[in-house]
């Protein structure tokens, strides 16, 4: 008896705890959900319940958000930035993942870590002088900037990320197709990179995402409206005064959650391995 | 030997794919376009911003006249650079803390099997995937001076009055409270996937041994598991301390620095300076104080990579 009273308090307190930490995290995104759903009436009124409606649901927000803001311009920018840093990352970031897993022996394992840790450099410390650089360009003011650096953090990351899966791809794989007659080059294109897909697959994701979550860079090389990327248009853009917004606030902010919070979902357990690039053996 | 190579390799391979072929040369074709990039938009803006921190540079005069370290003897003599400063230190000690001390407990929680674990850990991983910008605004909202929510879960479960409802944003040591509880907030589920990940890793015959012997819970806990996953605990912690150290989003959009500097750090007084005044030497010799701290972290990373190859 006594021990059957101890397994349920155990099991409730287990369960009690596992419900704290789910709302502790997971709160603030129900916080949009239902805020991003309610009249304004009822938003803007102490004496109601917050959590739950005390009006009927409206639409209204979503339905202003696109067509009365730049929302729609916003995620298509988001969506034109991710797919063009995602081709220059690939294009540089799969060979030298290869070279450095296969090509270039010790040598090359001191320069995955050296550029592994340029990762690390934050954009608070280069985004001055990027600013001017990008001004030089003539890219002030456009989403082409960021298209331009993001992949200063892109490529280090998917290098990275990269070679620790060729090196874990058998090397007989391309002995075999040089044997019969490809080039290293060829067993590269025709054999490494088809086998390769998942791991290019996570590169790709990886990327997009990042590209969704940066905000320093965009904050600082973005001012007008009409350039900005989804993230930053919702946070900066939509906050007018003193008037009351929160609606439309968290509905941008909302759908704007979602894609990455389903792709970091998918993939998290490859995201580990590339960060801690084998430090578990 | 020779004989039989040479015939191969001239018969299939013109002159260029012969000289591809050298995996040294192919070696080093794949990897410039990564290495050039970096060179080119980190290591060059790295060393403009060196230069910038000991110029006259601004955006209204571009001269680049040297002044020395003048810039910096300027901004450690400004008590809003050094409460930023403060603030900084504070701001990533005691977020790291909080984020690793929930991480673990989650982790420890996370561990055992349950019905919808993998909804709960979906869940709880939110905070760390969805950008830390949309989440801040979430919070802002849940800050509100007037709307908060849990100012008014406080009233209605009793534990304050309405006429004495904090200003979360407003008091300066509660403003610095809500961007520590944010930014750890955000850092706890990366915490408790790098736990979770090195946790897993422990061979279990290695914890079936340790209990055979007669090691209980906490001593498992403590003096078997976490030495042998200190190194991944580590590379975790490295990460977060360099980006919660040289962040700037959380303050920016919770707080914009204040109430009057109460939370601004380096990253964002660089940013206030710099970009938003114009003083483009003054800022970077700001986010030049950043480096001192990277680099420790730095080596300390390179340390535990070294380690793994023994």
């Amino acid at each position: 008896m006594q021990r059957a009273i101890g397994i349920a308090v155990r099991e409730v307190s287990f369960y009690a705890a596992v419900a704290l930490f789910v709302v502790l995290t997971a709160f603030p995104f129900y916080w949009m959900l239902i805020t991003s759903l309610k009249t304004n009436p009822d938003l803007y009124n102490v004496t109601n319940i917050p959590f739950w409606f005390n009006e009927a649901p409206t639409l209204e927000h979503f339905k202003y958000l696109f067509e009365q803001t730049l929302f729609a311009r916003w995620l298509l920018n988001s969506l034109v930035i991710g797919i063009c840093v995602v081709a220059i990352t690939l294009l540089a970031a799969l060979p030298a993942g290869y070279s450095l897993a296969r090509l270039t022996g010790r040598g090359g394992e001191a320069l995955g870590i050296g550029i592994f840790l340029t990762y690390l450099v934050p954009p608070t410390l280069l985004f001055l002088p990027l600013s001017r650089i990008v001004a030089w360009f003539g890219l002030q003011n456009s989403m082409w900037s960021l298209v331009l650096v993001y992949p200063t953090f892109t490529i280090p990351f998917c290098t990275w990320l990269l070679m620790g899966f060729f090196k874990a791809m058998p090397i007989e794989i391309e002995e075999a197709a040089i044997v019969d007659g490809c080039s290293r080059l060829g067993a590269f294109v025709k054999m490494v990179i088809p086998l390769s897909l998942p791991a290019i697959l996570t590169a790709v994701i990886f990327t997009f995402t990042l590209t969704l979550q940066e905000f320093v860079y965009a904050l600082t090389f973005i001012s007008s409206s009409a350039q900005k990327p989804v993230t930053l248009g919702v946070a900066t853009d939509l906050i007018r005064g003193d008037i009351f917004f929160w609606g439309e606030i968290m509905a941008g902010a909302l759908i704007a959650s979602i894609p990455v919070a389903i792709a970091y979902n998918s993939f998290l357990d490859r995201f580990i391995e590339g960060i801690t690039g084998g430090a578990v053996k | 030997m020779v004989d039989i190579v040479e015939p191969i390799v001239a018969r299939r391979s013109p002159r260029y794919r012969f000289w591809l072929d050298r995996s040294g040369v192919l070696g080093a074709v794949f990897v410039a376009p990564a290495i050039l990039y970096v060179l080119l938009l980190v290591g060059g803006p790295f060393l403009l911003a060196v230069y910038y921190s000991i110029s006259a540079y601004t955006i209204y005069d571009p001269s680049w006249q040297f002044v020395g370290l003048a810039n910096f003897r300027q901004i450690v003599q400004n008590p809003a650079f050094l409460e930023a400063l403060e603030n900084t230190f504070l701001f990533t000690f005691a977020s790291q803390l909080l984020g690793l001390i929930l991480g673990k407990f989650g982790a420890l929680l996370l561990l055992r099997p349950f019905p919808g674990r993998k909804l709960v850990r979906a869940l709880i991983i939110l905070p760390w995937a969805v950008p830390i910008a949309l989440a801040s605004v979430a919070w802002q909202w849940m800050f509100d001076s007037l709307y908060s929510v849990i100012n008014w879960t406080l009233i209605a479960l009793g534990i304050i009055d309405r006429a004495q409802a904090p200003n979360w944003l407003g008091n300066p040591h509660l403003a610095m409270l809500c961007v520590i509880v944010v930014n750890a907030w955000r850092f706890f589920p990366f915490a408790i996937v790098i736990f979770l990940a090195g946790i897993t890793s422990v061979p279990q015959d290695v914890i079936d041994a340790a209990t055979v012997d007669g090691a209980g819970f906490w001593r498992r806990n403590y003096q078997i598991i976490m030495p042998m996953i200190l190194p991944i605990v580590a590379i975790g912690l490295i990460f977060g301390i360099v980006f919660t150290f040289t962040d700037l989003s959380v303050v920016y959009l919770l707080t914009n620095g204040g109430p009057v500097g109460a939370t601004s750090v380096l990253g964002f007084q660089g940013f206030q300076v710099g970009i938003v005044s114009g003083d483009v030497s003054h800022g970077a010799a700001i986010s030049l104080f950043m480096l001192p701290v990277l680099f420790i972290v730095v080596v300390a990373m390179l340390r535990f990579i070294r380690r793994r190859d023994i």
